[in-house]
């Protein structure tokens, strides 16, 4: 389970490439030691050591309540919010602990974007929906700027051209494939590192749901992506790493083609093959 | 490995494996007959030798049929993906193998007295090893066996050495007789069919292997005679 291991399967053409259709990952992005997540006395992850690789998409997949959104929720510290929930261990980002105390959590989820089920965009204009962030980061000077910001993050979404012409008309008046990349722009508006996806496309359908894969392909050129997904298929079609976990725990996690076709672990391949596990 | 959750799926996969393993027997019968005819002069063996791989074309669109059909409805990943890839090609090797005995049946009926029971027991001979090489690699489909597999992969050179005393013995007859040439040179395509039947074999344990383990054998260097 070493998540640091390059894509890509057996070096075929003799050029010093993996035989794989060019997924060279990069550096690890998020790295995390010995990660354990407690709802009360329960315990909901268990010791979970694995990192993340920039400009790659990694999957978590398992069955429900196997601890894969509530890990996901770990690295934008999102368990915050629950009371009962205690996250011990260390989840470093570029060498510092996202846990510490003086890391802002507003700030670290500028950088660790988060998109989730259900399109959740805010009862505003889709042009503010967007420069919201931008806005209250100070990330825009002026309103040149922010109009670019608000451009470059729509055409990013695979958006700009659907909504160009009208900015000003709420983001809730799109369709739900056009709202969940409303909030995939969103997210980058504020130049994350991370984007976290939790099912992003569990409530669209399958058109919208390949605008979307389409879209998560492009965006894994320039950012590190982590998506959970109930759909085996999607994390194959999407992913260059998954992760399976179950009951907590980290069971495997390893090159998706691996991972699909030769899983190592019997509780991955009856997962995954869909048998009594 | 325990069932799946949704029993039509094993049960659509067990079938496939077991008309592989139907069409694996039948087309090691025509092995069996096209040579026996060939050494008992059986004209009709023959005959029904070649009428017999109609039907086993049959069953190779079946299969594909019923792959297709898997592929497009259950999405098989892991090990299932590995079987029903394995399934589609060792469909095609069996097809091949039917098409290789059927040419021995159509040469056996061509042969006439010009040909020694010598020869002719050559070939019986050489079809000993090849029909070995299938039942073990049709053992190590049935049982998912890798290790058999590995053995029959490995035990390919046999059938080569017999081809090549068979070839060796001919030209003695030839350089003898130059009017056995005729025949001849249709029992030489009859040994060269049984040595491509040895190759389908091991390409059949190289898939057998691959279903199994997920590793490749080819990869692996084969052993020659020599060393084993």
């Amino acid at each position: 389970m070493d998540g640091t291991q390059q894509a890509g399967g057996p070096d075929v053409l003799g050029d010093g490439q993996p035989g794989d259709a060019g997924t060279t990952l990069g550096f690890p992005r998020i790295d995390c030691r010995n990660v354990n997540v407690y709802y009360g006395e329960t315990r909901a992850i268990h010791d979970v050591s694995m990192t993340f690789p920039d400009r790659a998409v990694t999957a978590l997949i398992g069955p429900s309540g196997c601890g894969k959104s509530t890990f996901l929720r770990c690295l934008n510290r999102m368990n915050d919010t629950i009371d009962s929930c205690r996250v011990e261990g260390e989840i470093l980002m570029d060498g510092d602990n996202i846990n510490d105390r003086d890391v802002d959590p507003v700030l670290l989820r500028s950088r660790v974007g988060m998109v989730f089920q259900k399109p959740n965009p805010f009862p505003k204009s889709i042009f503010d929906n967007i420069a919201y962030g931008p806005r209250i980061h100070g990330f825009a000077n002026g309103r040149e700027d922010l109009d670019n910001i608000v451009e470059k993050s729509l055409r990013r979404a695979g958006l700009w051209d659907e909504v160009k012409d009208r900015l000003s008309a709420p983001g809730t008046s799109l369709s739900g494939g056009q709202q969940q990349r409303l909030c995939i722009a969103r997210a980058i508006a504020v130049s994350p590192e991370v984007i976290l996806m939790d099912e992003p496309c569990s409530a669209l359908d399958p058109v919208a749901t390949a605008r979307i894969e389409e879209l998560i392909d492009e965006l894994r050129k320039r950012y590190c992506i982590v998506i959970v997904t109930h759909s085996m298929q999607q994390a194959a079609r999407v992913s260059q790493r998954t992760a399976f976990f179950h009951l907590g725990n980290l069971v495997e996690m390893g090159d998706t083609d691996q991972i699909f076709t030769n899983p190592r672990e019997k509780r991955t391949e009856d997962y995954i093959t869909g048998r009594y596990g | 490995m325990s069932d799946h959750i949704v029993s039509a799926y094993s049960d659509e996969l067990e079938r496939i494996t077991a008309d592989i393993v139907r069409m694996g027997g039948i087309v090691a019968e025509m092995i069996e007959d096209s040579c026996r005819a060939v050494s008992t002069n059986d004209i009709e063996m023959a005959k029904a030798v070649v009428a017999r791989d109609g039907g086993v074309d049959t069953i190779e669109a079946e299969i594909e049929r019923q792959i297709v059909s898997v592929v497009a409805r259950r999405q098989p990943m892991a090990h299932d993906l590995r079987l029903i890839l394995s399934a589609l090609k060792v469909a095609g090797e069996l097809e091949r193998i039917g098409d290789l005995s059927k040419n021995i049946g159509k040469r056996a009926q061509k042969l006439d007295d010009a040909v020694s029971p010598e020869m002719r027991n050559g070939i019986m001979r050489m079809a000993k090893p090849v029909k070995r090489q299938l039942n073990n690699v049709l053992d190590s489909y049935a049982s998912g066996s890798a290790d058999i597999a590995k053995d029959v992969w490995a035990s390919d050179d046999e059938i080569d050495q017999h081809y090549n005393s068979l070839f060796r013995e001919m030209l003695t007859y030839f350089m003898e007789d130059p009017r056995t040439i005729g025949v001849g040179a249709h029992m030489l395509f009859m040994a060269k069919n049984l040595e491509r039947i040895g190759d389908h074999c091991t390409n059949i344990a190289e898939f057998v292997y691959f279903q199994a383990t997920g590793d490749y054998l080819s990869t692996m260097e084969r052993p020659k005679l020599q060393q084993l």
